[in-house]
């Protein structure tokens, strides 16, 4: 490839790109995210590739690998067009009659659509199920139309000529500008105003500048920012090199969990190719500008995700957070300046770029602009990935997007931002999700996850299980976060064990308000929000604990007892035969009984109960 | 310094700016609760107890946020209090504290926070304590580690790597898993530790404690009686032990640092082993005898041997004023030049030659301005082992980005953090610094103006460089051209530079020509008379300095007054009143030559151990038994006081006044800390008596201080020093006022020379006087270990020393032991021309291919049996550095392969 060296052949290039789509052709995309390729996509894409084959039909149906669509419940997902024809949970025996009947005919197979669950419809199209048609899909959507590995696609859809725009009509302190107007703020969790982290980096005194993108992605359940790195990497690469252009930064670097090996293959390739186009490295496009990026993969903390601990990783250091009084947009990677960002916020930038300040000021809150993706997962209908105007209450989320919550069970809470996010409760399931409504609730956006909960779910484990997982991450370094959180464990697990006090709530609170106001880093400065915000909001439930040693969800093993209700128990033996234990005695046809200095609390009686005969409390 | 002023609590406080708000409060008295920061060390701010509240910023960390003009500080409010109470008594609980029996009582911080919070039983007990102990660490033989007193404030950690360079602990694990561990959570014991204490006193809690402490009932202010740093100590008494010892603060030296045995190596003061009253040798066995008896002996038998036929071995780690009446008694009452010391032995080559090139054989820069250079170039010092606390400079010289030379035979512990590394061969150095100022002169790198102005014989020097070409220093040294041009172009262009050298430079046959070899490329670059350059040797004895300062040397009068310069005979013999010798002396090792050809019969042999000290110790073991009359005087029955006639008991340094000269020129005062052991008198004072009994005139001083004015009035460097001036801190020779302020940089101006220039000497390569053939394949190379001092009389009575290291390990390059079939830890026997001696192997890749290397502190294993004791000729220095040697692997003895805690 010849690298390009002016606008205009750039511009020639996508045309020719877009000429060279026959769209009569048909084109079956199969989504190749990983919650598809775990679902079996990788071999549902050989099948179609073999099927096309053997039927002589190359020169008729194209095929596209593409990213994560975001609808990963339901995959793997196919795609026909022109149409938009949706096929779900699409298995290797329905290839050769996706190819031979939707592709070639136009025929609707009806097994493979995707059935409404509050209408109970068959929808055909992508763009009718109601999982899509409710989202704004800003920086999300292309991931479903192009392939991540051809930087060709992304050209094709106007990619790179954001960077084009911007070298060749904007100054730098104009890009700066244009994001400070366009109210982009930190789509890691932080939120902080983007443009102006771009403008003190720009400030600050230094030759050497870097940008970093963080894709360290750690929460557990969060997966937005791996599929944006593996269904359009070019998005994030652009967005780099504006940054870097902005703040005046020749090398970027993308600090990615090596976890993530289809993220760091698919961004690695994403880097090559824009070098080989002339978009990145030495003379971008022929203005003189230079700019590289390199990859480095984490090692798996946690914590490397707080920007410090990142920076220590890049240079090859312990990944421990560091306090420093001067900001990383001065004293960063190596001490030197250094612009870091969230792996969504560099993707958006390429499309404020493209579409304008004000268009994107126009989307979302006064305070939080444009979109945001959340993972949806937990008790939920339609887990997935999806991206939303900020500001969009949580109920729509919840019931209008994800589709309610599985089995007629009642909601409970939803859990947001991760493993130091907070619990909201049912009575504020209208609050619009911004950075300062989930704050005030007790939560954080942090990185979009949503953890929706039943009526099953028992709060004081649901904290303790974040709890867990936060010191196992903590580093250990200072005393807040590593004394401070082992002891709220410890009294979280006496209070699910009947063993706590009432007074062990204060110190509860305490403990976490200490923690949160005191800890070096912020993994440690919002690790008691679960704890905190469900004693906010469930408080009762704790009480229930510790006062009548109950757990009410009848989760907390040390709380809760197994017995049979004689008048339902029909006398089967299923349950006697079941149990591991050898806990439950009877005659045949008449009411069995559990020992319950034997019993375990297993609950397999419960489930193999066809009588609903088994009584938990 | 700019300043900045801030209001603290209401109080306006002016402090320098780069402070931070932590600093600015506890340097104004007032308090605010901390852990993790020390003042020694860069703040890490992770204890988090010493938030504060600040206008605008809200609460934060006050240990770094620095200090800004008009910044509004609140260091208390129930907010700062309520979240700082919880993490403390978090702290409390988990602690296993047992304040009462714990060394750190009444000192640790968590002690002193908790009384500022006011922490009540009733919260504490609310709390969850830990379930779990873990066990305490006893290892070490100097202090223990209770992981369960714990708070991970990481202060030892940082101690070890900032101001250590060591890194012997880490944090392990994460979250609340996180320890302090070792490499492989080993032992301490077993770990790269060096057992300098630096973290245990640092410890603001119980975790790290001395294992042997006792609260002093009072302190006295001293110097510390090993090498010659002469680090600042105070000894802590109780009845008339020492119970404990803590580096000086205020001491320019070492700053409160202290090493190993600085720190843990005083129990030989008080050790039941002290000769605490005179012997008599009767029939073979040493009898007590009174004072009056055994002075009478000596001055009956010393009466016949007036004249040449007597000698005297002064002591490098007397006093001043005790070296100086030792040298006035051998000249002015016995009348002759017959005296040296230990100095013949280390550094007679640096007082020869750095005396022809500068004028001056001393340091010519201070110690604290090591930290301070650009370039270091340490050749022939194992630095860290034999001079800690400047090898702690270096290693902070390094972290402010000086670049580091180091250039030795043995891959040493500096090697750690040199840019480069130069290996040559033992013996080599005037080819591989003559090779690297040939790169100097040719790439212009030297500094012409410097030359032109302040030095002379330049041309001749030059003349003679330019037939030294490159491929012969490669092929004599063994280091690469491009190492040399490499160290040449650093050394040259990275100003200021200086040169660091110890007896890798001067125990040699042309040790003379090597320390010449440094001085040239001093003067080459202009790298001398300006802060942080210079040529330093390091000295090695505590009081080396100031010995030969006194004149315990055979060819001067103290202050190197030449003994030959009439109008110098003849104003000591006006102040001593009597008639003086003018014809030198001999030297050490002339001196047992002397005795082996009866020509000496009488030895005066103060506080030395030659059979252990000197190289080809059998031949002075053979000597010393030739004579008639041995009086030795010392503090142990040392392997040489066992031959000698009478043995009178002497004091330590802590039973006595007096004064020091460390390395770099600076007299210290050392202070009577404790009453003398059993009848043991110091050494001026039995000098006095001996030669007040012989006749002497001019002995009758009461006191140290006495001694000192006689010193100053007859020495024009020491003129200006009086025991009220040292009151309030050392003076760095010369200081030839009262109102002299010392000199911490010579040769500023002009040097010490006849023309006050500096001197270039042309210089050729000598090879060393034994090189290794068929039948002696090795290179024996002498080197020392940090955990035992000289011939170890004082360090082989500390226990815990000797549990470090407590034998002689004959270092060998691991493919020369697989060629001789020896394994780590075996016994060999090591066979020179002169003699035989048994250790255990050590196989090593610190030492090269084909050399050997040996201590000389453990009598079982006398090392210098071995050496050889040719000499230089100008510095009449035995070559200990270089000898050909072979080893042979003992079958079936001991294997000490797997005691880890030798070192």
């Amino acid at each position: 490839m010849k690298k390009i060296k002016t606008p205009s052949e750039l511009e020639k290039l996508r045309k020719s790109i877009v000429a060279g789509y026959d769209f009569s052709r048909s084109c079956i995309t199969i989504c190749k995210g990983t919650g598809c390729s775990a679902s079996g996509a990788t071999t549902v894409v050989d099948a179609f590739r073999e099927e096309i084959k053997k039927q002589k039909l190359e020169s008729k149906i194209d095929i596209r690998t593409t990213g994560c669509h975001g609808f990963c419940e339901r995959g793997p997902l196919v795609v026909i067009y022109p149409e938009g024809i949706f096929y779900q949970r699409v298995s290797t025996e329905d290839v050769a009659e996706i190819v031979s009947q939707t592709a070639m005919r136009g025929r609707i197979i009806e097994r493979l659509l995707y059935v409404d669950p509050v209408t109970g419809k068959k929808v055909v199209h992508e763009k009718g199920v109601p999982f899509y048609n409710k989202q704004l899909r800003l920086i999300f959507g292309n991931n479903g139309r192009i392939d991540p590995t051809e930087i060709r696609d992304y050209i094709g859809l106007g990619g790179y000529s954001s960077l084009n725009k911007t070298l060749f009509e904007m100054k730098p302190q104009e890009v700066i500008e244009a994001i400070k107007q366009a109210g982009l703020r930190g789509r890691g969790g932080g939120g902080f105003p983007t443009g102006r982290k771009w403008e003190s980096c720009r400030k600050a005194e230094g030759d050497i500048k870097y940008v970093i993108c963080n894709a360290d992605e750690g929460d557990p359940g969060a997966f937005q920012d791996r599929s944006l790195l593996e269904g359009n990497p070019h998005s994030v690469v652009e967005g780099l090199i504006i940054g870097g252009y902005a703040v005046g930064a020749k090398e970027g670097y993308i600090y990615v969990r090596n976890e993530y090996p289809l993220a760091v293959k698919h961004v690695g390739i994403a880097i090559k190719q824009a070098e080989e186009y002339g978009l990145l490295g030495e003379d971008i496009l022929g203005t003189g500008f230079s700019f590289s990026i390199k990859i480095t993969r984490g090692g798996g903390a946690f914590v490397c995700g707080e920007s410090s601990a990142l920076m220590a990783s890049i240079e090859g250091r312990l990944g421990e957070p560091r306090f420093k009084h001067v900001h990383a947009t001065e004293k960063g990677l190596w001490d030197r300046p250094t612009t870091l960002n969230n792996v969504k916020t560099w993707a958006t930038v390429p499309l404020i770029i493209d579409k304008g300040a004000d268009w994107y000021a126009k989307i979302g809150t006064e305070k939080s602009k444009g979109t945001m993706i959340f993972s949806l997962v937990g008790k939920i209908n339609n887990t997935g990935l999806v991206e939303v105007p900020m500001g969009l209450p949580l109920r729509e989320l919840i019931y209008g997007i994800g589709g309610g919550i599985p089995g007629e069970k009642r909601f409970k809470a939803v859990q947001t931002g991760g493993p130091s996010g907070g619990c909201i409760p049912e009575k504020l399931l209208d609050l619009p999700v911004d950075y300062e409504r989930l704050t005030e609730a007790g939560s954080m956006m942090g990185s979009g996850g949503l953890i929706v909960m039943d009526e099953d779910t028992c709060m004081v484990n649901v904290a303790k299980y974040f709890l867990s997982f936060t010191i196992d991450e903590s580093c250990g370094k200072c005393t807040p976060c590593r004394e401070g959180i082992k002891h709220m464990l410890e009294i979280l697990t006496d209070i699910s064990e009947g063993k706590a006090e009432k007074k062990d709530l204060e110190i509860l609170e305490e403990l976490g308000n200490m923690v949160k106001e005191t800890s070096l880093c912020a993994l440690g400065g919002s690790a008691p929000n679960p704890v905190l915000s469900t004693l906010r909001y469930f408080r009762d439930e704790y009480e229930a604990h510790i006062k009548d040693k109950k757990c009410p969800a009848g989760v907390c093993l040390e709380l809760i007892q197994y017995s049979i209700d004689e008048a339902k128990c029909t006398g089967c033996g299923v349950c006697k035969k079941e149990c591991p234990q050898g806990a439950i005695s009877g005659q045949k046809k008449e009411p069995h009984k559990i020992d319950k200095k034997i019993c375990i609390k297993c609950g397999i009686c419960l489930e193999v109960c066809k009588f609903d005969a088994i009584v938990v409390e | 310094m700019d300043k900045v002023t801030l209001t603290i609590n209401g109080l306006k406080i002016t402090v320098d700016k780069g402070m931070t708000v932590l600093e600015a409060a506890l340097r104004n008295g007032i308090y605010i609760p901390h852990l993790c920061y020390h003042p020694d060390l860069k703040p890490v701010g992770v204890c988090r107890l010493c938030m504060v509240e600040i206008e605008g910023q809200g609460l934060t960390i006050s240990c770094q946020a620095p200090v800004e003009q008009g910044l509004m500080v609140k260091t208390e409010n129930p907010e700062i209090d309520k979240v700082r109470r919880v993490a403390v008594e978090l702290l409390i609980v988990n602690y296993h504290a047992d304040c009462l029996t714990c060394a750190q009582n009444n000192q640790n911080e968590l002690q002193r926070i908790a009384a500022h919070i006011g922490i009540t039983k009733e919260r504490l007990e609310r709390l969850r304590p830990p379930t779990k102990t873990v066990s305490v660490d006893t290892s070490n033989p100097f202090f223990d580690r209770d992981p369960n007193q714990c708070v991970l404030c990481g202060i030892c950690v940082r101690t070890c790597e900032e101001i250590q360079g060591v890194s012997s602990i880490d944090f392990a694990f994460r979250g609340y898993n996180t320890t302090i561990s070792t490499f492989g959570n080993k032992p301490i014991a077993e770990s790269r530790c060096e057992s300098c204490g630096e973290c245990v006193v640092r410890c603001p809690v119980g975790a790290l404690t001395p294992k042997k402490f006792q609260q002093p009932s009072r302190e006295v202010k001293t110097i510390c009686p090993y090498c010659g740093c002469g680090c600042g100590i105070y000894l802590g008494v109780r009845g008339n032990n020492i119970v404990s010892v803590r580096g000086d603060v205020d001491n320019p030296v070492n700053k409160g640092n202290l090493c190993v045995k600085g720190r843990f190596g005083y129990d030989f003061i008080n050790h039941p082993e002290r000769l605490s009253a005179p012997l008599i040798k009767r029939n073979g066995e040493f009898v007590e005898a009174n004072w009056e008896e055994a002075l009478e002996l000596v001055t009956r038998k010393l009466s016949n041997y007036k004249g040449d036929g007597f000698a005297t071995i002064a002591s490098a780690k007397c006093t001043n004023e005790e070296n100086y009446l030792i040298q006035k008694f051998t000249r002015a009452v016995v009348g002759t030049n017959n005296i040296d010391h230990c100095a013949r032995l280390c550094h007679a080559p640096t007082v020869a030659g750095l005396a022809q090139s500068f004028g001056s054989g001393a340091m010519t820069n201070s110690i604290n301005e090591v930290s301070d250079a650009a370039c270091i170039l340490a050749i022939g010092t194992n630095t860290t082992v034999a001079h800690p606390i400047i090898g702690l400079q270096i290693k902070k010289a390094v972290q402010n980005g000086a670049k580091l030379i180091v250039a030795n035979p043995r891959k040493i512990d500096l090697c750690r953090f040199t840019n480069i590394f130069l290996q040559h061969r033992p013996g080599t150095d005037v080819a591989l610094l003559m090779g690297m100022m040939r790169v100097i002169v040719d790439e212009g790198l030297l500094d012409e103006t410097f030359i032109e102005k302040r030095c002379e014989n330049f041309e001749d020097f030059k003349d003679l460089l330019s037939s030294f070409n490159l491929d012969f220093a490669e092929q004599i040294t063994g280091v690469s051209r491009e190492k040399i041009i490499k160290a040449a172009r650093l050394y040259a262009t990275c100003k200021p530079a200086t040169i660091l050298y110890a007896m890798g430079i001067t125990q040699h046959t042309h040790g003379t020509d090597n320390v010449l070899a440094t001085s040239n490329l001093a003067l080459l670059t202009g790298n001398i008379g300006k802060p942080s350059t210079g040529v330093n040797p390091l000295r090695g004895q505590n009081n080396v300095q100031g010995a030969c300062d006194m004149g315990a040397l055979p060819n001067v009068y103290p202050g190197y007054q030449k003994v030959n310069d009439p109008m110098i005979k003849s104003k000591f013999e006006n102040a001593w009143g009597c008639r003086l010798n003018d014809s030198p002396g001999l030297t050490h090792i002339e001196i047992f030559d002397a005795i082996h050809q009866g020509k000496i019969k009488a030895l005066y042999l103060v506080g030395e151990n030659p059979i252990l000290s000197e190289a080809n110790a059998k031949h002075v073991e053979e000597a010393i038994n030739r004579l008639e009359f041995l009086v030795v005087q010392d503090i142990f029955l040392s392997e040489t006081a066992r031959l000698a006639d009478v043995i009178l008991p002497a004091v330590t340094f802590a039973e006595k006044d007096g004064t020091f000269t460390n390395t770099e020129r600076r007299v210290q005062l050392i202070r009577k800390t404790i009453e003398p052991i059993g009848e043991a008198k110091p050494d001026w004072w039995i000098t006095c008596q001996i030669a007040k009994r012989l006749g002497g005139k001019g002995f009758d001083f009461l006191h140290p201080k006495d001694i000192m004015e006689e010193i100053a009035s007859l020495t024009p460097s020491y003129k200006g020093i009086s025991y009220e001036r040292l009151e309030n801190g050392g003076l760095q020779w010369p200081c030839v006022t009262g109102e002299h302020p010392g000199t911490p940089i010579l040769h500023t101006q002009a040097f010490a020379t006849k023309s006050g220039k500096g001197k270039f000497i042309p210089l050729g390569y000598k090879p060393s006087a034994e090189v290794p053939d068929d039948k002696y394949p090795l290179i024996l190379t002498t080197e020392r270990s940090l955990y035992q001092f000289h011939t170890a009389t004082m360090t082989r009575r500390v226990e815990g020393l000797n549990i470090l290291r407590s034998h002689e390990m004959v270092e060998i390059n691991s493919k020369d032991a697989a060629a001789l079939g020896i394994g780590d830890g075996e016994r060999v026997r090591v066979i020179s021309r002169r003699g035989v001696v048994e250790a255990f192997a050590k196989v090593t890749d610190v030492s090269p291919l084909g050399v050997v290397s040996m201590s000389f502190h453990f009598s079982e294993s006398p090392t210098n049996v071995l050496t050889n004791s040719a000499l230089d000729p100008v510095a009449k220095i035995p070559e200990t550095k270089v000898c050909a040697v072979r080893i042979e692997k003992l079958e079936g003895e001991e294997d000490r392969s797997a005691d880890y805690t030798q070192r």
